[in-house]
């Protein structure tokens, strides 16, 4: 199909994959980008928020270019029971700045926009082109890509696999193990249009000021799992994601948790009178630091979800996928600078400089949460939450039940739950993976 | 109350655009007598509910409301009891909104 040859083929055009094409024809380098849906962003499925800082260090303009939602001002933390939620709010004016930190943005239509930016620098889009197989030469080192177009074999000297969570060129050719059940979950994704007018008015906005509402609790039915939802300029995106291996042990619907959690009395009237225009659905790596895979080798790297790079505990993932793209572009290219081969000993860069970034330092940081998370969803997801709901009830509501007696219940019901032993021990073991 | 009953993701997924690659499904499942629990896991799982038991009590896919999340993929192709691919390039979910 294509005779000539490539510095780089980069699989995929979402985060991790444009920031890595953008990044090397900055530099020179003849990059071919191999896209299997109509458009980029076709295929790709986020909450979603926009980190600013990775954005512009990649494209420092994006503020006056690309399709932005709204900018947060606000983030809510909800713990939900069947009926309530005690909730944890942080708005702050400040977040009204000149150059704002974070943005609410739909993908399909973002990263059109970003891609835009990177043929602009000179990269070759190839889309509604699957690629089906790395191809290997000489030792084992990946040399090019096979295609499901006719004569569809393409060379280059390194590939980039910024195929996703469910990438399936780097697990089948060996260089990574599958996603497993318990290190991903499963997100499913409504996007309720309503008046811009109705949004404002609901979620207390002005403007382009924006809301995020990250929700966990018993909507998850005891599984490891949160709700979200994020207010854009005239819809609102609003899902659930669970681990992939509490769906297959509870035999809980997915679309059944999805209208459970909008019909919740707090989420109801948020979405009140709407209309559904997509129902999307997306793995998520959870796995953390543990469940990074090697990351580069003869011919190749691997960037983005595909790398299983992504913070569960921040929810942070696309400026993981953005900065790992941009390092492993930044690494390739001092390797061709020197005029050296890209030998997983020249490669190995790419692993040093990454775990120099906050990417790996973050993830490293929570290595341990992960794991408690979901040996203790029980707990976390809906015993507490329960417990917390009912004390704040108790706190609040006026009956003429002395204070004292409802504290002492109210300390009773936390103990009968838990027991003492195993207040102490959730307590110890919570701290001692957050450190 | 039960309700997964009141959901119909029929209805869910006819807000999405599809480009069906007729007579070329992208997951098929490995022909069988009785269902692994794996294959009857993807029941409930699958959040476009393609997977389907059917009279004889196997467990059949339609894939053209599929939306490509992969969650099958990773409870049932390590047992053998599915094949995954991608879509040929350009066919399956188009997300407008993604």
């Amino acid at each position: 199909m294509i005779e000539e040859r490539f510095d780089a083929i980069v699989v995929g055009a979402g985060m991790a994959g444009n920031a890595a094409a953008l990044t090397m024809a900055r530099r020179g380098m003849k990059v071919l980008q191999l896209e299997r849906g109509e458009y980029p962003g076709s295929k790709n499925v986020q909450g979603a928020i926009l980190y600013a800082d990775m954005m512009e260090k990649l494209v420092p303009e994006f503020r006056e270019e690309a399709p932005l939602e709204r900018h947060l001002i606000e983030q809510r933390f909800w713990m939900m029971d069947d009926r309530s939620h005690v909730g944890m709010h942080y708005r702050s004016d400040d977040f009204n700045e000149e150059r704002p930190n974070r943005y609410t943005i739909i993908r399909a239509q973002f990263d059109k926009w970003f891609s835009s930016k990177v043929r602009e620098a000179g990269v070759t889009l190839l889309c509604e082109t699957t690629v089906t197989e790395l191809v290997r030469g000489e030792r084992e080192r990946i040399v090019g890509v096979r295609t499901d177009r006719r004569d569809g074999e393409i060379h280059a000297d390194v590939v980039v696999l910024a195929e996703g969570v469910n990438g399936l060129l780097g697990t089948r050719a060996g260089l990574r193990a599958r996603p497993r059940p318990d290190n991903v979950a499963l997100a499913v994704k409504e996007m309720h249009f309503l008046p811009r007018e109705t949004i404002e008015a609901r979620f207390n906005l002005r403007g382009d000021e924006g809301v995020v509402i990250e929700a966990a609790g018993t909507i998850s039915r005891g599984m490891t799992g949160m709700g979200f939802i994020y207010a854009n300029k005239e819809c609102i995106s609003l899902g659930i994601g669970c681990l992939v291996a509490d769906f297959q042990r509870t035999s809980q619907t997915p679309y059944g948790l999805l209208d459970q959690f909008k019909r919740h009395p707090s989420v109801a009237p948020l979405i009140a009178g709407s209309e559904v225009k997509e129902y999307s659905a997306h793995l998520i790596p959870e796995g953390g630091y543990k469940s990074i895979p090697q990351l580069y080798g003869e011919g190749w790297v691997v960037v983005g979800d595909a790398a299983q790079l992504n913070n569960a505990v921040h929810r942070e993932g696309s400026n993981l996928a953005m900065t790992s793209g941009r390092i492993a572009a930044e690494a390739i290219g001092l390797v061709k600078s020197r005029g050296e081969p890209m030998s997983a000993a020249n490669l190995s860069i790419y692993k040093k400089m990454l775990d120099d970034s906050f990417v790996i330092k973050d993830l490293k940081k929570y290595k341990d949460l992960p794991p408690l998370m979901h040996t203790q969803s029980q707990n976390f997801f809906l015993t507490y939450p329960q417990l917390i709901s009912k004390a704040m009830q108790n706190f609040v509501r006026v009956d003429g039940t002395p204070k004292a007696e409802k504290e002492k219940a109210t300390l009773k019901s936390f103990v009968r739950a838990r027991s003492w032993t195993g207040l102490f021990g959730d307590a110890c073991r919570f701290a001692r993976a957050w450190r | 109350m039960n309700v997964e009953s009141l959901v119909r993701v029929e209805d869910k997924l006819y807000y999405n655009r599809y480009l069906v690659d007729i007579g070329h499904p992208h997951v098929k499942v490995r022909a069988h007598t009785t269902p692994s629990p794996q294959l009857l896991a993807l029941l409930k799982a699958c959040p476009a509910r393609c997977y389907e038991l059917n009279d004889d009590g196997q467990v059949e896919i339609t894939v053209d409301g599929c939306i490509e999340c992969g969650t099958c993929r990773v409870i049932a192709e390590p047992t053998g009891d599915i094949e995954w691919s991608h879509p040929r390039g350009g066919y399956g979910v188009q997300f407008k909104f993604g």
